[in-house]
């Protein structure tokens, strides 16, 4: 299939996520569960995807282990996205210089 | 509409200066997008486009999967559906903040840039949000993440691929970055987390779930993990009243 065709769904279907709410909904959304739930999405979402592929993303388990852990560290210490990022990337890198097992 | 209430070129600069963060932030990320575009065989010019087009990692690092291993476009349309609904929560916020300067087709501008970040700096604006403000705002970033995708796809095959795959790593440290400090705050942000890496991780090591797509694993997983927190840790009312009556 054209790559494009993948693009555009990708696209609209985003786009509309984004505009609809901005400019139909008028009023207050009072349903708790829904309220709820669109609270723990992102949260859920983006640690589905994370986990666990970032262990099977690198050459090496070890490695890739080493970089979530310092990953997680450094947000726990407040650390910031950007730096979070790079510090679990580089990690990734030293240890990937390394001979690992697995 | 009478004579306008705000110095329009003020408003964007303002706009433009408070974007400069997130654009250098989201070319880094963006730029291990790009790498991970090219692994998948997609290229830097189509890579760019989509970037453009969906100002979105999760989304992005989803459909990038999708695309790899030849999904459906239902699959896909339901992906980018479920991991990015929680941009429909940030517009709905958003939509109460915005300057009563801002109409329809103005809406349909600032839509398009809501993104985290950018929704995250609006909400810390001090003043309410005028269309040359978001749209300052949202210039900066657009570059940063469709050119960091871009110069990541055409670096990838410049470099050892010992650097491109550590690079890849990126986009999920970026992913920890943004949940672990929520769930440091919040008991039930952390037990949903926890919940989606569990069912994430059966869906992935038992044989037979293994079966299944990957974006229909993602979409089961986030929505089993939100539906259990949001009946058993309902969101309470005080915090609702904090957000703006949403």
């Amino acid at each position: 299939m054209n790559i494009y065709v993948y693009i555009l769904v990708m696209a609209v279907v985003t786009y509309l996520i984004r505009m609809l709410p901005l400019t139909l909904i008028r009023g207050k959304i009072k349903n708790r569960f829904l309220m709820s739930f669109l609270y723990y999405v992102p949260y859920a979402c983006l640690m589905a995807m994370t986990f666990p592929a970032v262990f099977h993303s690198t050459a090496s388990i070890i490695a890739s282990v080493a970089g979530v852990i310092v990953a997680i560290v450094l947000a726990l210490i407040g650390k910031g996205l950007i730096t979070v990022a790079v510090a679990a990337s580089a990690t990734v890198f030293v240890l990937s210089l390394l001979p690992l097992p697995i | 509409m009478k004579e306008k209430k705000y110095d329009t070129k003020k408003e964007f600069r303002s706009g433009l200066k408070d974007g400069i963060p997130i654009a250098l932030g989201y070319f880094a990320v963006s730029f291990s997008l790009g790498i991970s575009m090219v692994a998948a065989g997609i290229s830097s010019v189509d890579g760019a486009v989509m970037s453009l087009t969906n100002l979105t990692s999760a989304g992005e690092f989803a459909g990038v999967r999708i695309i790899a291993v030849g999904g459906t476009l239902a699959e896909m349309a339901l992906t980018q559906l479920i991991i990015n609904l929680r941009y429909s929560l940030m517009s709905l916020i958003l939509s109460q903040k915005l300057d009563e300067s801002v109409t329809f087709w103005k809406k349909l501008l600032i839509a398009f840039g809501n993104t985290d970040e950018i929704f995250a700096v609006a909400m810390n604006h001090q003043k309410s949000l005028t269309l040359p403000y978001m749209l300052g705002l949202q210039s900066l970033p657009i570059v940063g993440w469709t050119l960091g995708t871009f110069l990541g796809a055409i670096a990838t095959g410049l470099m050892p691929t010992s650097v491109s795959i550590a690079m890849n790593v990126m986009l999920y440290g970026m992913f920890i970055a943004i949940v672990v400090p929520a769930a440091k705050k919040s008991r039930p942000v952390l037990i949903v987390a926890c919940l989606a890496i569990l069912f994430s991780c059966l869906f992935y090591y038992i044989p037979f779930l293994h079966q299944i797509s990957e974006g229909i694993t993602i979409i089961i997983c986030t929505v089993l993990a939100a539906v259990i927190g949001a009946i058993v840790f309902p969101i309470k009312d005080k915090k609702e009243n904090n957000k703006e009556d949403i």
